[in-house]
């Protein structure tokens, strides 16, 4: 009768611990607070590595950083002022995103210069075209013209 | 002896690069009809002779021989056959070989197919690739042999670095060096036409497969890359706009350019001093490429092992290749005539536009892998550039080369006007207007950004569509053929186009939605527990250990269910390879056409439990299924029949020439 | 097109190659100090084998100073660790010792074993201080003059060249 108690109080013990179908804990305390963290990390560049962000690296610096940017952003820093802060003590180097001052004109104003550029030559040179004559192609290349459109 | 042999025989296939190189250039440009005939010859016999050494470093992978330098590095006797095969190329110097093996294997194809091209001109095409070839074997024989031994033997290696070890990297190097290779023929052609001053229709007509079938393979190569890097690495991203990505990256946008450019001055003789340029730079980019890779000027997770010895070598060899190829071109283009002229308002335009577009943005992606290095140099400080600013340069640029993507084809050669193509594609863009406008919300939340990436894919897709339609009636009514005949009777070179334009769409459609509606969920789960995601619930039932070939880890089982019921297992793993001490995380990725499941086993803790990071992906897949549709639609193109009944012409004419 | 005109993709390749070459002697993996020349970070740090003691970088005011951050665990840093015992026999100017990361005890048994040139030791344990001085490897070494001014910084072992050719001129300079 005893053993039929205690069996029955054993089982009742372990069921309840059972941790089925229990929805797993996220590993972030405040999810709100990492997805902030990712986003910056994402553009934080890990030193140590061979060109990774920390927010993908395993490197102890990454992990150490990643902490320090949760930390500042706890105490109610913003963005801007998180990356000055990486940048106080590491340099420009340690972002991925370019800062726009006087030595990266050239890099953000490049493409666009290149683009106006290009289309002003391109267009330039087809008028020119346009206005010359039809230049007559050689009889080599009309001879051959002629076999390829027999295809 | 295998070593040694195989050693041998790429030295003497140096001798022959030498020889074919000095007899086939002398030869073509003093008219010496039997030295040009040494060219053919010699371009098969240095595949044979490379292919053979190639043979004789795998034979010492295969058989663990670890009395050879390159074996003791990069293998291990525990190492998977396929893995020790791919080793052989996991190297610096063993890529180097399998760059040599492309190269020989590319002259010895143009050799063999090129029955149309006169003789001199084919002797200065293999003889401009025989220099090209001379600088890389003896790059590779001067420093970076890969059969050298090291005596004494190791016991056993230091195996392939585990992240290699992998399908996708089995094949991506091959793809990925068939198609930067394979541009060097196009840069032959375009050398010899400026030697010869032959720069013609027919000389695009000859050009455009061989740059069309290497564009098919990088394309395929940088796909399988991208593809890689998403499973393997563990964190779902697919591009990094890393130095090396970059690398592979420019001669694609570049290529890309000049199979279009090709197109102009194949059929209108348009664009030849454009086109000859462009075929040089695209090489001088995959050259630039294997110099980024392997000099150590940049910092990048793919670089091989560096020694500024190797990249002086390569710095030299690309100053004279290119160098001496743009002053040719500065010297002989001036002479090459104009070709038929157009209108604002045309095809050409819309091509030219798409060149100028796709070159600027090759520009642009150079820009931003240089600046850093540019910077340094000039002492002005270290920066990084990475992916924000990329993306913030070149999708703007990409983006009008999309909406032209939907116009150029149906814009009449010559002389078109925008009426007449408003009128064609007003259906086509209106439809595109309203279901990128709706589809979002059939995902989740709509955003502006998906809806205009949906916008540039639907518009393509359906540009696309009309174009196939206004053909098929063309051909029907006005041919008096039946639809499926005209389906047929339609050449595989328009398919090509087709099917390579709505590649593209299928790749934007894929980059917008996962982008735009990805879910990331990192729990921490014990046995029994659950999270969900999208309709998903996965349920931690087992872990157990694991023992392979050459790692030991942990196996999770994961139940996945749908609304209570399994649907699907999946067995994310957690490895820690034996010799080189290193854990991976092996991904259990469950692919779908509308989107991947994607479990990864992150650290264990102290309770027992696991870090699980899950992810669901839509569409994802259409990314990497978009660029094989593209290189699909390149193989397309290259099977047409013309280029066979062509070569067939020729092959009939030129036997009743060589009997009369 | 001018005949020049058709010159303008090799200058512009050559141009390129320049920078290239430069770039051959150059590591991309150096991160320059943008501490040079700004006010050493401030801290409060334990001592090694001193309990309850405290140093604090104002604590070396006044003084020419080295700073050398080092760790037991750290390979390059017994290559690095003779010259320095060698500077602290022939110099007079003190060498701080900058335990980064690693276990105090580690810490003792590295330097009983391998030589102390340090004329005390801090412990930065967590590696929040050494995060202020920007440090992303060890070994590093700075040189902060009297004023507490960051005015050097060697990233890696230090050489017998380092010593003689940079850090002993500005030492000189220095006391002028």
């Amino acid at each position: 009768m005893i053993k039929k108690i205690s069996l029955t109080v054993l089982m009742v013990f372990l069921v309840s611990n059972l941790s089925f179908a229990e929805e797993a804990p996220l590993l972030a305390k405040d999810p709100e607070l990492e997805e902030r963290v990712k986003a910056i990390s994402v553009e934080l560049r890990c030193l140590v590595c061979q060109n990774q962000t920390i927010a993908d690296s395993n490197a102890g610096l990454a992990i150490d950083l990643k902490n320090q940017v949760r930390d500042m952003l706890r105490q109610g820093m913003n963005e801007h002022q998180i990356k000055d802060f990486m940048v106080e003590r590491y340099g420009d180097f340690v972002l991925y995103d370019p800062p726009v001052k006087g030595t990266t004109m050239v890099l953000w104003i490049g493409p666009l210069l290149m683009l106006i550029l290009a289309f002003w030559m391109a267009v330039r040179i087809v008028r020119r075209r346009s206005r010359g004559i039809d230049l007559p192609q050689s009889s080599e290349d009309a001879a051959r013209a002629r076999e390829l459109l027999k295809d | 002896m295998t070593p040694e042999i195989g050693h041998f025989a790429i030295i003497l296939a140096l001798c022959v690069a030498i020889a074919q190189a000095f007899f086939s250039l002398v030869g073509a440009t003093r008219g010496y009809v039997n030295w040009m005939a040494v060219s053919r010859p010699s371009a098969y016999v240095l595949f044979f002779l490379t292919a053979f050494g190639f043979c004789c470093l795998v034979v010492s992978f295969l058989t663990n021989d670890f009395s050879v330098l390159n074996v003791a590095s990069n293998s291990n006797s525990q190492l998977p056959w396929p893995y020790r095969l791919a080793a052989s190329w996991g190297s610096h110097e063993g890529s180097l070989l399998l760059w040599v093996l492309m190269l020989s294997g590319w002259m010895a194809a143009v050799a063999r197919f090129s029955k149309e091209v006169p003789k001199d001109m084919l002797s200065l095409i293999l003889g401009v690739m025989a220099i090209v070839a001379i600088g890389f074997y003896s790059f590779l024989l001067l420093t970076s042999n890969p059969f050298d031994r090291l005596l004494p033997p190791a016991m056993d290696g230091r195996d392939l670095n585990p992240l290699l070890q992998d399908p996708g990297m089995v094949i991506h190097p091959p793809m990925l060096y068939m198609g930067y290779v394979g541009f060097s023929v196009v840069f032959a052609f375009a050398i010899a036409a400026l030697i010869s001053g032959r720069l013609d229709t027919t000389w695009a007509r000859w050009s455009r497969p061989w740059t069309t079938i290497a564009w098919a393979f990088l394309t395929v190569g940088v796909a399988l890359g991208s593809w890689w890097a998403y499973y393997e690495l563990g964190w779902g991203g697919w591009w990094f706009w890393d130095p090396v990505e970059n690398a592979s990256f420019m001669p694609w946008l570049c290529g890309t350019a000049l199979m279009h450019s090709l197109l102009v001055t194949e059929k209108r003789g348009s664009f030849k001093v454009w086109t000859v340029l462009l075929a040089i730079i695209t090489f001088s980019l995959s050259l630039l490429g294997t110099f980024l890779v392997r000099s150590g000027v940049l910092t990048s997770v793919h670089a091989f092992a560096t020694d500024p010895e190797r990249g002086v070598f390569i710095l030299g060899f690309l100053v004279f290749v290119v160098g001496s190829s743009l002053l040719l071109f500065a010297w002989r283009a001036p002479k090459v005539g104009l070709g038929g002229r157009f209108s604002l308002v045309s095809r050409e335009s819309a091509l030219l536009a798409n060149n100028v577009l796709l070159v600027v943005a090759a520009a642009s992606v150079l820009l931003g892998t240089l600046y850093p290095l540019f910077l340094d140099a000039l002492g002005l400080g270290k920066i990084s550039v990475g992916p924000p600013y990329f993306d913030a340069v070149f999708v703007p640029i990409m983006v009008p080369a999309m909406f032209l993507m939907g116009i150029g084809p149906i814009a009449r050669w010559k002389k078109s006007s925008v009426p007449e193509l408003a009128v064609k594609l007003k259906w086509a863009f209106a439809i595109a207007v309203i279901s990128a406008l709706l589809m979002p919300f059939a995902m989740g939340d709509w955003s502006i950004l998906v809806s205009f990436g949906l916008l540039m894919a639907t518009w393509i897709a359906l540009a696309g569509l009309v174009n196939l339609w206004t053909r098929l009636k063309q051909m029907s009514s006005g041919e008096g053929r039946t639809l499926l005949g005209s389906f047929l009777a339609i050449p595989n070179a328009y398919y090509g186009m087709l099917f390579a334009h709505w590649g593209v769409a299928v790749f934007i459609v894929g980059v917008t939605l996962v982008n735009g509606y990805e879910v990331e969920k990192d729990v921490k789960m014990s046995l029994g527990n659950t999270v969900t995601i999208g309709e998903y619930t996965i349920r931690l039932d087992a872990l157990k250990d694991l023992k392979g070939p050459n790692y030991t880890g942990v196996e999770g089982s994961m139940a996945i269910l749908v609304d209570g019921k399994e649907v699907d297992r999946m067995f994310p793993q957690k490895r820690m390879y034996n010799v080189q001490q290193m854990p991976m995380t092996e991904a259990a990725i469950d692919t779908g056409f509308t989107r991947d499941l994607y479990i990864s086993l992150g650290e264990p803790l102290n309770d027992g439990s696991w870090v699980v990071r899950v992810y669901l992906k839509p569409f994802v897949d259409w990314i990497w299924g978009g660029a094989f549709l593209m290189a699909l639609g390149g193989v397309l193109a290259v099977s047409d029949r013309r280029y066979r009944r062509a070569s067939q012409d020729e092959e009939n004419r030129g036997e009743k020439t060589a009997s009369s | 097109m001018t005949a020049t005109g058709f010159l303008f993709p090799f200058f512009i390749f050559f141009g390129i190659t320049v920078f290239l070459w430069k770039g051959l002697s150059l590591n991309p993996k150096e991160v320059p100090s943008p501490l040079i020349g700004k006010a050493a970070p401030e801290f409060t740090l334990p001592i090694l084998n001193e309990f309850d003691a405290r140093l604090s970088n104002s604590d070396m005011e006044g003084k020419v100073w080295l700073l050398n951050v080092f760790a037991s665990w750290c390979g390059p840093c017994l290559v690095e660790h003779p010259i320095l015992v060698n500077f602290a026999k022939t110099s007079d100017i003190p060498i701080l010792g900058f335990n980064y990361k690693d276990k105090p005890q580690a810490a003792v048994q590295w330097l009983n074993r391998h030589g102390d040139p340090y004329e005390r030791v801090v412990l930065d344990i967590d590696g929040r201080v050494g995060l202020d001085y920007g440090v992303y490897g060890v070994p590093e070494t700075f040189l902060i003059d009297g004023r507490g001014i960051i005015r050097y910084k060697k990233i890696g072992p230090l050489t017998q060249a380092d010593v003689s050719e940079d850090i002993l001129p500005l030492i000189q300079e220095l006391r002028q």
